[in-house]
């Protein structure tokens, strides 16, 4: 009889955090700034269809990085219990507090079940109050922990940088311009030099406390954002993401020998990206123009 | 080991519809899930009475009045049944008071978890088509004299006009192209909208012929409430137009209800309509 091999369970948390964790760093950045009037949500994302920000209820709204499948299914289950729950109670009972703690439980519960891949996702669910002290960022990572944000957050990404930027340049209770600035500066920002992202890649919405609407999530539309961050130097569009190659990359799926191309009809290697998503960088494809 | 997390029909995608979502996962949330004992129920609730509304180029406007009735009793003086439904669209509703109002709310909640899950409005045939559907859900009770029909109105912005939806309890659903009245005082609403509507109405003229034919119901049909000037309650009006849904504000409608009441002083019976063929006066406004 042959002996199983023998994995501490130490080794085991530590391979599935490995894993989940450099999923999320493939993709993008998305930063969470506090301004004035609420709370800002950027990334740069190049599609127009596939949203990486979205609106979970009258005063909350939903990011992610990651996989878009697996966010994806988080985002729809996030508003179908704030729904539920606005319905059967009322709708000041929906709060950010009860989505994150559901959203934590579902990590955590996922993560530390054997039979499962870990999401390798991380999430904000951030929440607008009367005022500025209410505001939250709630961050969410693929192992179930919940923080409190404040100020700013940033997650996927190299967003130790794009953090480190933030830092340096981020101003409490700044207006949506000078916020936005900040923002997309930082998104910009990598060890190497910065970049001016171009403003349709941009992808920005704003929980925004003055909106008369009990609905408080608004996107921005390109023109908009193009007006806010006013002249900024030549645009350029970010280079393809480099793929890693490591855990959870498609190129090094078990027992695969060579990298998963695409281009190539002889390949039979099939990686474990989804359709979503493109194989070669991680990014969801950029939907036919309208 | 208890599983904590978010229960599995939450996370199965599928369904863009909150309804059909409750229906498969918390029945006992819908307000026509319910079966009751045998026997007419009409007499046991309150009762909402009349909806008016009309289309001008432009946009829509629905008013409602304000009372419900139980039987021979007022049951309220100030119930509101014109509701948005979204931000480009209204609800008003008449039938049994209670659940018209869940129906209402949940048919809110509907359109905009569609709008959330899918990124996208639904179309404005859509969302009447959702409406008759929470609306047949309802036929057990309606049989037993707890119906509800409401009327939808909105504006398209395929099509650039506003468009009025009438029902039944079936939920057959018919669209109205110029104005339409529903609830206990419709009969007598109707009469009036036919003297006073015409097809190049604004806005502010729109919402005059609306309260005309609500006063005229009310003159008429004991459960629909005219203007009440000692508490100074009168009828809610929304305004549908391509910018989006807007209720009227109190000192709006209320300058707008004391000159329909002025006139009423001197011609109870209201604006008179013109007669084609007689060589009479000009038809007073």
């Amino acid at each position: 009889m042959s002996q199983p091999f023998y994995v501490s369970p130490e080794q085991l948390m530590k391979d599935r955090a490995d894993f989940a964790r450099k999923g999320i760093a493939r993709g993008r950045s998305l930063v969470a700034v506090q301004y004035a009037d609420g709370v800002l949500l950027v990334t740069e994302n190049p599609s127009q269809a596939l949203h990486k920000v979205s609106e979970l209820y009258d005063r909350l709204a939903f990011a992610a990085v990651g996989r878009y499948n697996e966010f994806e299914n988080l985002r729809i289950a996030g508003v179908r219990l704030a729904d539920m729950r606005g319905f059967a109670y009322d709708r000041r009972d929906v709060t950010g507090r009860g989505l994150a703690n559901a959203y934590a439980q579902t990590l955590g519960t996922i993560f530390s079940s054997g039979g499962e891949k870990p999401y390798e996702v991380e999430i904000f669910v951030a929440e607008v109050g009367a005022t500025a002290a209410d505001d939250q960022i709630y961050r969410l990572t693929y192992e179930g922990r919940v923080a409190d944000e404040h100020g700013f957050a940033v997650m996927g990404g190299d967003s130790e940088t794009v953090a480190s930027y933030l830092t340096e340049h981020y101003t409490g209770g700044a207006s949506l311009a000078e916020a936005l600035k900040v923002a997309v500066a930082a998104l910009g920002h990598t060890g190497d030099g910065d970049r001016v992202i171009p403003v349709e890649d941009l992808e920005v919405a704003v929980l925004d406390r003055t909106r008369t609407q009990p609905r408080k999530f608004a996107r921005l539309r390109p023109e908009r954002v193009g007006e806010l961050l006013g002249p900024r130097g030549t645009p350029e569009h970010a280079a393809p993401l480099p793929d890693d190659g490591g855990p959870g990359s498609a190129s090094t799926a078990p027992g695969n020998s060579g990298p998963d191309d695409p281009a190539d009809p002889t390949d039979q290697v099939s990686g474990d990206t989804p359709p979503l998503e493109g194989p070669t960088n991680g990014e969801p494809p950029i939907a036919p123009p309208l | 080991m208890t599983d904590a997390r978010i229960p599995a029909p939450f996370l199965v995608p599928g369904t863009s519809s909150f309804s059909d979502f409750l229906t498969a996962n918390a029945p006992d949330l819908l307000p026509a899930s319910r079966s009751l004992p045998a026997g007419n129920a009409a007499d046991l609730a309150p009762h909402g009475t009349t909806i008016v509304a009309t289309t001008f180029p432009g946009g829509v406007v629905m008013a409602g009045d304000r009372r419900a009735t139980m039987g021979n009793i007022i049951a309220q003086r100030d119930i509101e049944k014109v509701f948005p439904g979204d931000e480009f669209s209204v609800v008003g509703i008449a039938g049994t008071a209670g659940l018209a109002v869940e129906m209402v709310r949940l048919f809110q909640v509907e359109l905009e978890h569609y709008e959330k899950i899918e990124g996208t409005t639904l179309s404005l045939d859509g969302k009447a088509n959702r409406l008759s559907a929470l609306i047949r859900a309802n036929l057990g009770m309606a049989m037993q004299g707890l119906a509800v029909v409401p009327m939808f109105a909105g504006y398209d912005h395929d099509r650039d006009t506003g468009r009025i939806f009438g029902y039944d309890i079936t939920g057959g659903r018919h669209e109205e192209m110029s104005y339409f009245t529903v609830g206990s005082g419709s009969l007598f609403a109707r009469g009036s909208l036919k003297k006073l509507y015409r097809d190049d109405l604004v806005a502010e003229d729109a919402v005059r012929v609306c309260l005309q034919a609500l006063y005229d119901a009310a003159d008429d049909d004991s459960a629909t409430g005219g203007p009440d000037m000692a508490r100074r309650i009168f009828p809610i009006v929304w305004v549908v137009t391509a910018d989006g849904a807007r209720k009227l504000s109190e000192d709006e409608i209320s300058a707008l209800a004391d000159q329909v009441v002025n006139a009423r002083l001197q011609r109870p019976d209201g604006p008179v309509a013109e007669l084609p063929g007689s060589d009479g006066e000009e038809a007073q406004s």
